[in-house]
């Protein structure tokens, strides 16, 4: 794989920018000596066209969205519209700097006001913060929130977090970062947080709990009113992961179900890109007692007039250097627009559909461990399903099918998992190619092993080697060592 | 809905197929108590003509989007080749996700490769990670992470921080339980370290710092006892300024919308994280390492993921899972475009126009220069009368400068600062001071 380094370096023309047209007495004459560079970034100079060859061709390695299906469990590989690019390249909404007065930037406050109230709509809660900038990002400003309520009520015992063993891996990462110690609640046979085993931990220590709903078996918590009612009576607080917001948009509110903090995905749910990892945005919604708590500055409403207000007594401060991914959140206000209360529905709706049609597919072929109709995603196991093949040479076989592979070996509790999520944007011919695939990848699983084990076969890479990265990390260019 | 790519029939055949009769009893399992509650929005949804046309509207709204841009603080209006966001716009590189799957992401890995052999570059530093959100989170992550290699529960901070850093700083440090000892500034706008408590785990600075006076970092280590040195660097002044990572420095983390990155109205920015090899356990967020394939050529992978959350989850060091990848990806292909040789023009040229602008500015009556420290890009000028009301003449002119109020958390009265890029032509730097002398 050439780098960017591998390039010789060129002597070349400076024609980006003008020639100075101030006067100048010299660099070394206005900084002192001391403080000025005397080595040279070993970043080549190269012409244009070398340049744009170079990360062209690095583009066709990647597989993206518009490449193909991307059934990542848990991640909403939908589509994302190019009107939203176009949008978010307006120079009236880019070009803007964070620091310009509030009467100078009255547009983008009214819609970042009007996209926190239609979050709120979603979430059925009356306080929304913009600032979170990623799922993990909210995760921890929702941790921040929980830890600031006993703070104020004098119960800085509660230092637990209780989430079930399917969480998402962000979960108890964001409560360990924000200070929490955690304590996994077990699934019981049905897929579901064991009521039993939480009720046994709810006590005088713990701040609240961290939920998926629904959870990320794709199975929606049945009795979500009955674990709330308990963490709430025992002084707890709830967080529900709104990675999983996809499957009942236009159906459900998490504040309905007994949520003190939801945060959104908007590069999952709505549509906007998710970058190759970002940027995202993890907005969050909270419940009344929370509501003093959440981050400046807030957007503030006064007729048709928009400020920002950085005056709140009980905030627990920032967590953003500014007012979060506005250029991501105007994507999502354009998706919201163009879909309204109808849309969000029949976005769920397919979702959900897709989903269980995958599942009705795939289950004779491989093991499903939680047999019941699904919502946006569903887990299926590799185990068992040729002697010495496991989910990895899946995954990998699918890439030479030209199919990005699912989540794998995620949530932990399925042995050889894998999750699939097929969002709504996928029509039947896609869903019964990626069936049809699955179905032949088995089969070769069972008579050319090898096949598997090997691949991909026809990727830009063959298998790399993980362990090796890990073992001996090489993070940066060598530059001593010679070009390969 | 054109987003979706079914006909009724192939509904009612999918349903049909998985043995249920209805669209709602896939929806079965959600409590009627919880659906019951339901209310839609009230908003019925409009084309995408009308959509665009709702959001132009909002756009001509922002006034700022016109004004003559002096304002800093993090984010500055600099040029970005147009060669940038054209690959940014590869839908392979935008529409793909955390590279999982490293042989279908090699352009993602191989990018990140080379944004962390680039800040690494920069900054001095032995190894990078591939982004975290923003200037402020790096910042703060870099205190947490100082204090998870020293555990003395405190670190000391410069006073001249960016007051929307030092806020986030703030944040995560009262949450973790964190000290923080503040560092006020000499009369010439540096950090004074004379009171630097024995006991931290970090000495935070930012160079150019909020007065946008350079701190000298030469002999600061041996200051600061052992405590680490985390050093908040702006990634362009790197061009021409001397790397922190050759004065010392333990952490060097900053913001990098000014590689390439449109402002954004604050958002997506791009946090810079790089340190010390020693510590490359404890880095917070992503990183991509070389490996080979199984016919051993070269690729790249996730590597280091022993920190990260999918691997130890409750003990994991770091939570970040999505970052800012597009935007080091266009960090990534501004400095490749540019090249080390068109970073240095970049800086000079900010040099050059902040100092011919910090002179003219300086001969006008009743203007002055209260920081004499050295300055890269942005620099502060007491003013005769109201600084509130000249900011506001100058709105008036159509000249964005930031608010008095960015100086006063500081202390600092009767002042405004300025930040000028190689984007400002002499017609306006010579206009601004003809607003400022002449009362326009």
């Amino acid at each position: 794989m050439r780098t960017i380094f591998d390039y010789p370096s060129h002597e070349r023309s400076d024609d980006l920018f003008p020639k100075s047209d101030v006067p100048t007495s010299g660099l070394d004459r206005l900084i002192d000596d001391g403080l000025l560079r005397t080595d040279r970034p070993r970043i080549p100079d190269l012409s244009e066209p070398t340049v744009v060859r170079h990360y062209t061709a690095l583009s066709k390695l990647n597989y993206g969205v518009e490449d193909g299906f991307y059934p990542l469990g848990s991640c909403t590989m939908k589509y994302n519209p190019k009107v939203n690019e176009t949008i978010a390249r307006h120079p009236g909404l880019a070009h803007l700097h964070p620091l310009a007065d509030a009467e100078l930037v009255q547009g983008t406050l009214a819609f970042l006001h009007h996209l926190s109230e239609l979050l709120g709509g979603i979430a059925g809660l009356p306080g929304v913060s913009l600032q979170p900038v990623a799922g993990a990002h909210g995760e921890l400003t929702g941790m921040f929130l929980f830890k600031k309520h006993f703070e104020v009520r004098g119960e800085t015992e509660r230092r637990r977090i209780l989430l079930p063993d399917s969480a998402h891996g962000t979960n108890p990462a964001s409560a360990a970062v924000a200070g929490f110690s955690v304590t996994q609640v077990p699934s019981d046979d049905e897929g579901l947080i064991d009521l039993q085993s939480l009720m046994r931990e709810l006590d005088g220590t713990v701040a609240g709990v961290m939920l998926t709903v629904p959870n990320t078996l794709g199975l929606f918590e049945r009795n979500i009113l009955a674990v709330t009612e308990m963490v709430h009576a025992a002084g707890g607080l709830c967080y529900f992961d709104g990675a999983n917001l996809n499957s009942f948009l236009g159906r459900a509110r998490p504040g309905d179900m007994g949520a003190d903090v939801f945060h959104f995905n908007l590069h999952k749910t709505l549509s906007t890109p998710h970058g190759g990892g970002g940027p995202g945005a993890g907005p969050i919604a909270v419940s009344e007692p929370l509501v003093d708590y959440l981050p400046v500055p807030r957007i503030e409403r006064d007729g048709d007039r928009y400020a920002l207000d950085w005056d709140g007594p009980g905030s627990i401060g920032s967590v953003h250097s500014f007012y979060g991914n506005v250029l991501v959140a105007v994507r999502a206000y354009a998706y919201l627009l163009q879909l309204g209360d109808e849309g969000l529905r029949a976005v769920a709706e397919d979702a959900v559909l897709n989903a269980n049609y995958l599942q009705s597919r795939l289950k004779s072929t491989y093991l499903l461990p939680y047999d019941r109709l699904c919502k946006h995603e569903f887990v299926l196991s590799g185990a068992d399903l040729a002697e010495g093949v496991s989910t990895l040479d899946v995954a990998k076989r699918l890439i030479d099918y030209g199919i990005h592979p699912p989540t794998i070996y995620f949530p932990l509790i399925v042995r050889e998992a894998l999750m699939i999520e097929p969002t709504e944007t996928e029509g039947r011919e896609a869903l019964d190619r990626f069936a049809d695939v699955m179905e032949r990848i088995a089969a070769e699983a069972r008579n050319e092993p090898e096949l598997l084990r090997e691949a991909p076969h026809r990727a830009p890479v063959r298998r790399l080697d993980q362990a090796r990265a890990a073992r001996n990390p090489v993070l940066r260019h060598p530059f001593d060592e010679p070009s390969s | 809905m054109r987003y979706l790519s079914h006909s009724d029939a192939d509904r009612r055949e999918m349903l049909a197929s998985i043995g249920v009769s209805s669209i709602d009893e896939l929806f079965a399992d959600i409590p009627a108590a919880v659906a019951d509650r339901f209310r839609p929005l009230g908003l019925s949804g409009r084309s995408e003509q009308e959509v665009v046309s709702t959001l132009a509207g909002l756009a001509a709204r922002n006034r700022a989007a016109e004004a003559v841009c002096f304002a800093g603080g993090g984010v500055y209006d600099h040029y970005a080749p147009s060669l940038v966001d054209h690959i940014l716009l590869r839908s392979e590189f935008f529409t793909a996700y955390t590279p999982y799957q490293p042989e279908v992401s090699q352009g993602t890995l191989t990018t990140m490769f080379e944004f962390q052999t680039m800040v690494c570059e920069l900054t001095g530093m032995d190894v990078a990670n591939a982004s975290l959100y923003d200037g402020a989170t790096a910042v703060a992550e870099a205190a947490l992470m100082a204090d998870r290699l020293m555990r003395r529960g405190r670190i000391a901070v410069a006073g001249s921080l960016f007051p929307n850093v030092r806020r986030v700083l703030d944040t995560y440090c009262w949450a973790s339980g964190l000290g923080v000892v503040e560092l006020p500034h000499d009369p010439s706008g540096v950090c004074d370290l004379s009171g630097v408590p024995e006991d931290v785990s970090a000495v935070i600075l930012q160079s150019p710092n909020a007065f946008g006076v350079i701190e000298p970092l030469d002999g600061v280590k041996e200051r600061i006892g052992d405590a680490l040195l985390v050093v908040s660097a702006h990634p362009i002044s790197l061009g021409v300024l001397a790397a922190p990572g050759g004065f010392g420095a333990d952490i060097v983390v900053g913001e990098g919308q000014p590689l390439g990155l449109p402002m954004a109205y604050g958002g997506p920015l791009l946090g810079l994280f790089a340190s010390k090899g020693e510590y490359l356990r404890q880095i917070p967020g992503r990183v991509s390492g070389r490996t080979v394939d199984a016919d051993g050529n070269v690729g790249y992978t996730m590597a280091a993921q022993t920190r990260e959350q999918h691997i130890r989850r409750e003990r994991a060091t770091s939570n970040i899972c999505t970052n800012s990848a597009l935007c080091a990806l266009a960090a990534t292909v501004y400095l490749a475009t540019v090249g080390a040789t068109g970073l240095r023009r970049v800086a000079e040229l900010c040099v050059e126009k902040a100092h011919y602008l910090a002179d003219r500015i300086a001969a006008l009556d009743g203007f002055e220069l209260p920081f004499s420290g050295a300055f890269f890009n942005e620099f502060v000028v007491r003013v005769p009368g109201d600084a509130n009301a000249l900011h506001r003449r100058l709105l008036g002119a159509g000249f964005l400068v930031d608010s008095p109020d960015v100086l006063r958390v500081h202390g600092v009265e009767d002042a405004l600062r300025i930040a000028v890029t190689e984007k400002r032509s002499r017609e306006e730097l010579d206009g601004f001071v003809d607003h400022l002398g002449g009362g326009g």
